[in-house]
């Protein structure tokens, strides 16, 4: 059994928490201030390394209960879906549109096509840190 | 037609995602596919058009149009499709996968359906392919057998091998004809050599399809899929693809080309004879139905292939009367196999006595199929041969009663061996009365279309108007004639009776029994398989020489190659840099400086970690750099890029020799310095060239002016990224799942089992073997 470090695992846990909310916000604030679906992923992929860092594999997969691929594929699928409903409202794949809805506590918020877009770019990145993290990590243990 | 289509899509993807829940039932779901076929068949009238622009750069739209012989093929692919999948419900016992298996069998309908009601070629191309793969798929669902896997594998090489040759024919036409619509092509027909070439190997897309000499191998090797396939893809639908086409192109290209006649005769009458002697052979029933299906359709070929008027009218009887009794044997075949274990016709016998329904159902379509009256087999028939004798082609005519003869020497074979017969030749575990009936709804499927075949062949004006319809669509003439349940006692009759006759004899006589023992043709089997072996030792000594395994030796010659060519080019057009400014600001030097120094210490460092270490610092010190210049989401992008890359290096890192191996020979440590010195220059000396070569004002103030108001974002990097340049981040992200996948396939594929089996139970990472 690995030693743990009690000062570690707090502050990885802090700062893993922070990153998670982080990135999120980088996500949806995107499209007007420095961030987007490729940025926030690097940050949510980054704590998902640190919380593999701190307590293996199986905290990794607690974190994250679905597999890799499983978020590759969402990922991807959600962008294409997106470029495929771009016909609907517009002559060709991938068009965007503006959207203005009323929530009830957040008032009008506009909100583009290129979003869920975006979602699906962030998804993949997670997806491929994921990968990444859970094959190199796997393979490495008992080498 | 679209929403035919799209119908169709919707519920493949339904199945497969909950079909596993539901078991058998799936298949019920998947019967709404054809069915809603069925349905928009019966609701449309007439020729029914619909286009829409996709890539008119390439003249590629999705142009659809419905006409007679489209209505037929989809009355087929509709109406058969929905008796297999009913079929299918009873012929599967709950099993896993059967999900799956309804996804793939309802693609397949939809692509079947594209395929006869595509007007564009290349939408036509498409559709062709789709259902190769879905082929593919089909006849390797029982994974866990070699000789699925090996029939799929050889069904998909053939036909695509053909498709290829087809697509490379199509462009050839379109390119000579000016348009891509298979009507318009018709209607004005280019008659260039390139033309002919491009038709010659749209034939051999047509022939790899239906199954014809030499390439009718596939077709039997198919039969190691589930039997609703075989009845639904390789006797009723798929393998009509070819001759559809064949049907379309033979009225209008038959008189242009001199070749067009000779070969369809040849090619159809080597098919139809082979195929039949080769069904008498067969002790397992499928692969003696896949044989006589070969056979049947070479008889098809010449029909619609010659393009004389009367003979394109009894191929259209042909194919609706093929799909009705060969897609009943195959399934009556399933019902025995399903009830007795076996498919042996030396091992079964008497089963006649214990399913007479099945019985009954089978011998009906045996008789259509050897052409006795009152059947529309016979109807089908007779017209062939009315118009043979009628065209005087006598050489035809005596091959075609040669191979009815075959055809009714292994119906016979089939119906007796499997139902009537009470004697085993000394076969040790005979399978016979003992064998339970199978229940009414397994076999309502088959004994709906042998109804259709007895009521269409006493009445033939029933099925009359679609099959007229279907010879007037692809030739005016072919509009004029009827089908008749009785011509009279004339040459064609005595025709008909001599095969039925000789066919018995063929059957019944003892001489029969050296069929097993007469020559062997070479088969084209072993041809494939040396092809394929020798195309596996090439590729293989090919990768041994170009691949070494050796990682400095792959990253000496990329970089080589990255140095030297763009290097050619940029001597060849060299521009004047302008006067370049050294530093902006005292921290931008001071910030280079520090690259520098850390891409020095990269170089230096003896021990991998530190070597790690510092090319982070020199990533981090570049996107500082970034930050002076004011591009914050490229400086963040950068910093994370670099924080991502440092941890999976650690990870790495653990399983590799803490220091680097020191490089022993001077020359090669001489070569890698003068690559990454060529490199360190190239990289450089390219960015101020390229900057000073702009010809073209920049893209960024358009972008800036309209990422606001058009894509409604302020960041004009997310813009562009997201909007903008929305297909190249498409294209990007597929890389990254693409490249994420290969790691870990790359990465687990090595690891000890017990690795694999962990990964495999939790259901984390797929069985990587």
């Amino acid at each position: 059994m690995i030693r743990r470090s009690l000062i570690l695992d707090v502050l990885i846990d802090l700062i893993v928490r922070t990153a998670f909310v982080f990135s999120v916000f980088l996500l949806f604030a995107g499209h007007n201030a420095p961030g987007g679906g490729f940025i926030a992923g690097l940050v949510f992929g980054i704590a998902l390394i640190l919380k593999y860092v701190a307590g293996g594999i199986d905290e990794l997969r607690a974190v994250l209960p679905v597999s890799p691929e499983t978020l590759l594929g969402v990922g991807v699928s959600l962008a294409l879906l997106t470029g495929v409903a771009g016909w609907s409202w517009g002559e060709s794949f991938l068009e965007s549109t503006i959207v203005e809805l009323e929530l009830p506590v957040l008032g009008v918020v506009k909100a583009t096509s290129a979003l869920p877009f975006d979602i699906g770019v962030f998804i993949v990145v997670v997806g491929l840190a994921a990968a990444l993290v859970t094959s190199l990590g796997e393979k490495a243990v008992d080498r | 037609m679209i929403s035919v289509l799209v119908f169709a899509g919707a519920v493949a993807l339904v199945c497969g995602v909950v079909g596993d829940r539901l078991g058998r039932r799936t298949l019920l779901v998947g019967a709404l596919a054809p069915a809603a076929m069925v349905a928009w068949l019966l609701s449309v009238s007439g020729e029914v058009v619909s286009r829409r622009t996709w890539v008119p750069a390439i003249g590629f739209d999705i142009d659809f149009r419905l006409d007679g012989l489209g209505a037929l093929m989809v009355a087929l692919v509709g109406g058969i499709g929905v008796l297999v999948f009913v079929y299918a419900w009873r012929y599967f016992d709950d099993r896993g996968g059967l999900g799956r298996f309804t996804a793939y069998l309802v693609m397949f309908s939809g692509a079947m359906f594209g395929l006869v009601v595509a007007d564009n070629l290349l939408l036509l191309f498409v559709f062709w392919e789709l259902t190769s793969i879905t082929s593919y798929l089909l006849i390797g669902f029982q994974d866990d057998s070699a000789a699925a896997r090996a029939g799929a594998l050889q069904a998909l090489l053939v036909t695509a091998v053909g498709g290829l040759a087809m697509l490379g024919g199509i462009v050839l036409v379109a390119q000579a004809g000016g348009t891509y619509s298979l009507w318009d092509l018709l209607a004005d027909p280019p008659s260039t050599v390139a033309a002919g070439t491009g038709l010659a190997l749209i034939l051999v897309g047509a022939f790899t399809k239906s199954a014809q000499f030499p390439f009718h191998f596939w077709l039997p090797g198919a039969m190691a899929a589930p039997t609703p396939v075989s009845a639904y893809l390789h006797s009723a639908t798929m393998v009509k693809a070819g001759i559809y086409l064949i049907a379309r192109l033979a009225p209008v290209y038959a008189a242009l080309l001199t070749w067009w006649r000779p070969t369809m005769v040849t090619v159809g009458l080597v098919t139809m004879l082979l195929g039949g002697w080769r069904a008498l052979a067969q002790r397992d029933l499928k692969l003696l139905l896949a044989q006589g299906t070969v056979s049947q359709l070479g008889f098809i070929v010449i029909l619609v292939g010659v393009g004389i008027p009367e003979l394109t009218f009894a191929g259209m009887a042909m194919i609706l009367a093929h799909a009705l009794y060969k897609a009943a044997l195959f399934m009556v075949a399933g019902i025995v196999d399903h009830q007795a274990h076996t498919r042996d016709i030396e091992r079964l016998g008497g089963l006649g006595a214990v399913m007479p329904l099945t019985f009954a159902v089978a011998a009906v379509a045996t008789a259509s199929m050897a052409g006795i009256p009152a059947l529309l087999g016979f109807v089908g028939k007779e017209a062939a041969l009315e118009g043979l004798v009628h065209e005087r082609l006598w050489g035809v005519a005596a091959g075609v009663v040669a191979g009815s003869a075959l055809t009714v020497a292994y119906g016979f074979r089939f119906l007796w061996g499997a139902f009537v017969a009470t004697t085993y030749d000394d076969v040790k575990d005979p399978v016979g009365p003992d064998v339970t009936p199978p229940r009414l709804g397994f076999v309502v499927g088959p004994a709906l279309l042998v109804l259709l075949t007895v009521v269409a062949g006493v009445a033939p004006a029933l099925v009359d108007g679609s099959v007229v319809e279907a010879a007037r669509s692809v030739d005016e003439r072919a509009g004029g004639f009827h089908l008749a349940a009785w011509h009279s006692f004339g040459l064609p009759f005595v025709l008909s009776t001599l095969a039925v006759a000789f066919g018995w004899l063929l059957w019944r006589h003892p001489l029969s029994r050296l069929r097993l023992v007469t020559v062997r043709v070479p088969e084209a089997t072993r041809l494939y398989a040396a092809v394929l072996t020798g195309i596996n030792r090439q590729a293989t000594s090919v990768t041994a020489t170009l691949q070494g395994g050796s990682l400095p030796v792959y990253l000496g010659v990329i970089m080589s190659v990255t140095v030297i060519a763009p290097a050619v080019v940029m001597a060849r057009h060299w521009i004047p840099i302008p006067r370049l400014v050294l530093a902006e600001s005292p921290v931008q030097a001071v910030t280079a400086l520090l690259v520098i120094a850390a891409a020095f210490g990269t170089v230096k460092a003896r021990r991998r970690m530190a070597a790690v270490l510092f090319l982070g610092a020199v990533g981090y010190g570049v996107a500082v750099l970034f930050v002076i210049q004011g591009a914050p989401d490229l400086a963040l992008t950068q910093l994370l890029i670099e924080t991502l890359v440092l941890a999976l290096f650690i990870l790495v890192l653990r399983v590799l020799p803490e220091r680097f191996e020191m490089v022993q020979s001077r020359i090669r440590s001489f070569a890698r310095l003068g690559i990454s010195l060529g490199m360190g220059l190239m990289a450089g000396t390219f960015a101020l060239w390229a900057a000073a070569g702009r010809v073209h004002p920049t893209l960024a103030g358009e972008f800036l002016g309209r990422a606001e108001h058009e894509a409604g974002g302020r960041n004009v990097v997310n813009v562009i990224l997201t909007d903008f340049r929305g297909l190249d981040t498409l294209g990007e992200i597929t890389v990254l799942a693409v490249v994420a996948m290969g790691v870990m396939a790359l990465i687990l594929a090595g690891a000890p089992d017990e690795d694999v089996d962990a990964s495999a139970t939790d259901g984390h990472t797929e069985n990587p073997v």
